[in-house]
């Protein structure tokens, strides 16, 4: 036991936890904490707002399964990251955010810079604390880092009032944690499994729909298994995204509103589903009354309160992803029999729809850039390896569609809340935890000027960011929805006095390319890549290009609009 | 409010949101929760944060001093209620959920009211009030104020009965409740 002063007890706890990066932006009720972070060997990665702090740590937790942690003044500091809460709290991704707070006599007096956070974030986090006396700190910390990393991960805010910090107490980290409240349910239940098994092996049209858990859970490689061993073809979600091979014969891409065609008439078709940590978003199933009307469905997440959510479901298996597959495929054994002649039909008929509605885009010669192409000459020029980070809107679903992800968390992005601005400081917290690594932010013009500031700490902490605007002068998803659906009228989408990004980059100290033509774009991604520091790619595609196929708001998954003329 | 023609009550795709004739039930629910600051304002924002309204609550400490119960009592589809408790047993701080509606149970709740009493009413609002085994615990020249226990019909048939002479003022805990031996048997 010794004695040591709030901040000091914190940094220590963060090092027993295996932290070695902090992101955010200091303040008054902080100093404490800095003063000791600052010659606790730890790394601090100053952002430029407290928003990006939070995006720039959960891209960090999402690029390698650790925990994301944020370091935030009080007031403003922590109001500024309930975006980066709410976002990675969706995705079920761990960030804690530490944020300050007034003195404990102060709390409640309007003091300066002083917001219930506790009362702000409820909503937005996992769970979350304030700490009431230096006593409890390591405890409260021990079980902050324990409630985001467990059961369904999600975000954590632990408040610090600055007397807490500079208070002095016996320090001893807690060996473990006990919740009595709190115990995820891990372990699938036989009995259940034996019915998953069953189903699996009768079914004669079977789908596989995998989303984000499975990645959380790292069970990519049971799911390819299974996959593989059954003949089964793969769906995923948005955040499913390379938890199973984009480039394998078994994939389908992704399903649901901006879902490829093969995809969403396969969930259509399917006799069975088998929905791996997947939770039924509403962009994911269409209307409800008529999703997969032929399936039986099976549904395994380690949340019980996903399941039944938004679809009832047949075979609930409440467990963590990849615990459930591995136990799935012990049941079913090396050598399952199943109906081969069935399967061969059915992945038949998906390569039929396939065949009928191919994902692609008018490819006619002419200079216009179109903004698919820039992604598809991306991957290519990054042979599918590099790590993908996007922003929210049609640059989005398209790098969905067009850059296959093989591995899992190589492609990142912000899938419940829809966060524009979360790619550029997520891409640099990716870089952080993989120094080396090719890391794009897919970017449009609308969401990369919300977190632009962060090209600062690109290259304050020399991180080699490679940003690539699809630039089509507009709110390209919102437009796309008032051309479709709004009788073309453009209210408040059309972006004009765009800044000029090759001399923007060149303020802040990156370099900054521009490409006006189609011949142009390959020379401006390989310019791109050959930079050792970070780059703005600044890419004029078509502004008339719309994202398909689409299911529009409300309707049936095979009520598709597949191209121009459809428009309705 | 008018609505247009072909338009949808609000929110149009949430499967949650039922409308009210979808076998709405009343649910009595009974949380074991840790006893700290904070953890009734969770239980809360969570209901009210999906749209639904509590009708009754009461919070006390139980045997246990870590752990209070809140019994809780909401309107709803089997469906919804049903999602309402699965996120209770999701937050940290609650322990336990018990829909008290999928077993045998006993409720009780206090209302003190205090009634007009003229004098030729006095003897008649005695009765009531020994009819209904309430107590008179305060009386003045022109009130008697009662205090009665009961399950929420006992409550209810009660306070009909006085209303006829005047309520002046009432207030009312929320209303508690625990399972019959019974049911815990099973």
């Amino acid at each position: 036991m010794t004695y040591m002063s709030g901040a000091e007890i914190l940094i220590e706890c963060w090092k027993k936890e295996g932290v070695k990066v902090i992101f955010g932006y200091p303040g008054a009720t902080t100093i404490d904490i800095h003063h000791h972070l600052e010659v606790s060997g730890l790394r601090f990665v100053l952002c430029r707002h407290e928003q990006a702090a939070v995006h720039a740590a959960d891209g960090y937790a999402r690029a390698t399964g650790r925990p994301g942690v944020v370091l935030v003044t009080s007031g403003p500091g922590a109001t500024n990251t309930i975006t980066g809460l709410a976002g990675a709290h969706m995705d079920s991704v761990p960030v804690l955010v530490f944020s300050g707070q007034v003195s404990r006599l102060s709390i409640g007096n309007d003091a300066f810079q002083e917001v219930d956070i506790v009362g702000v974030s409820r909503p937005v986090t996992k769970h979350n604390y304030l700490v009431l006396s230096t006593e409890e700190l390591a405890q409260t910390v021990k079980e902050a880092f324990y409630v985001a990393t467990t059961g369904r991960p999600g975000a954590v805010l632990v408040d610090l009032p600055k007397d807490v910090m500079s208070g002095k107490a016996q320090f001893s980290y807690p060996k473990k944690v006990e919740l009595r409240a709190y115990q995820p349910h891990l372990v699938p239940h036989p009995r259940q499994i034996q019915k998953v098994t069953d189903l699996l092996l009768k079914a004669k049209k079977p789908l596989i729909y995998s989303g984000g858990g499975v990645i959380s859970s790292g069970a990519s490689e049971e799911l390819l298994k299974l996959a593989e061993l059954l003949n089964i073809p793969v769906t995923t979600t948005l955040m499913g995204l390379g938890g199973f091979p984009g480039s394998h014969p078994l994939y389908l891409g992704m399903l649901g509103m901006h879902g490829l065609y093969k995809a969403n008439m396969a969930v259509q078709s399917a006799d069975l589903i088998l929905a791996v940590g997947a939770r039924f978003d509403d962009r994911v199933t269409g209307a409800l009354d008529s999703f997969a009307p032929e399936a039986v469905i099976i549904h395994i997440d380690v949340d019980t309160t996903s399941i039944h959510k938004i679809v009832d479901v047949d075979v609930p298996l409440v467990a963590d992803a990849r615990q459930a597959l591995v136990a799935v495929l012990g049941a079913l054994g090396p050598l399952p029999s199943f109906d081969q002649k069935a399967r061969e039909d059915w992945l038949a008929a998906i390569k039929k729809w396939d065949k009928e509605s191919p994902l692609t885009y008018d490819k006619s010669e002419g200079e216009v850039i179109k903004p698919q192409m820039v992604i598809e000459t991306i991957y290519k020029k990054t042979k599918g390896k590099a790590i993908i980070v996007t922003e929210v809107g049609q640059h989005q679903m398209w790098a969905a569609q067009y850059y296959l992800c093989d591995s899992p968390r190589q492609f990142v992005t912000s899938g419940g809340l829809g966060v524009m601005g979360f790619g550029l400081p997520a891409a640099l917290g990716v870089l952080v935890a993989r120094p080396g690594a090719t890391v794009f932010d897919l970017a449009g013009d609308g969401s990369i000027l919300m977190n632009i500031q962060e090209l600062t700490t690109a290259v304050q902490e020399n991180l080699p960011v490679k940003v690539a605007i699809l630039n089509n002068g507009s709110l390209g998803m919102v437009r796309q929805w008032q051309e479709l659906f709004y009788q073309g009228r453009y209210a408040a989408t059309i972006l004009t006095n765009s800044p000029d990004y090759v001399k923007l980059a060149e303020a802040f100290g990156a370099k900054g390319f521009k490409a006006t033509k189609r011949s142009e774009v390959e020379k401006v991604i390989e310019k791109g890549l050959a930079e050792p520091g970070p780059v703005l790619m600044d890419f004029n595609v078509d502004p008339t290009e719309l994202v398909y196929p689409m299911v529009p708001g409300g309707r049936a998954l095979n009520d598709m609009i597949l191209k121009k003329t459809q428009s309705r | 409010m008018v609505l247009p023609p072909g338009a949808k009550t609000y929110p149009p795709e949430s499967p949650l949101m039922e409308t009210p004739s979808d076998s709405q039930k009343r649910h009595t629910l009974a949380l074991l929760v840790d006893n700290r600051p904070g953890v009734l304002a969770r239980v809360a924002t969570l209901v009210s944060g999906r749209g639904y309204n509590i009708d009754s609550l009461s919070v006390a400490e139980t045997m246990d001093s870590a752990v209070s119960l809140i019994t809780l009592i909401v309107s709803g589809s089997p469906k919804i209620v049903n999602q309402i408790v699965k996120q209770l047993r999701k937050l940290i701080n609650v322990i336990k959920v018990v829909d008290l509606s999928d077993v045998d149970y006993v409720e009780r709740q206090l209302v003190i009211v205090r009634v007009k009493a003229l004098a030729e009413n006095r003897t008649e609002i005695t009765r009531l009030c020994d009819i209904f085994r309430g107590k008179i615990i305060d009386v003045s020249s022109k009130t008697f104020t009662l205090e009665i226990t009961g399950g929420e019909a006992k409550i209810k048939a009660a306070l009909g009965l006085l209303s006829e002479f005047g309520i002046e003022e009432q207030v009312s805990t929320g209303l508690t409740a625990i399972a019959r031996s019974s049911a815990l048997k099973k």
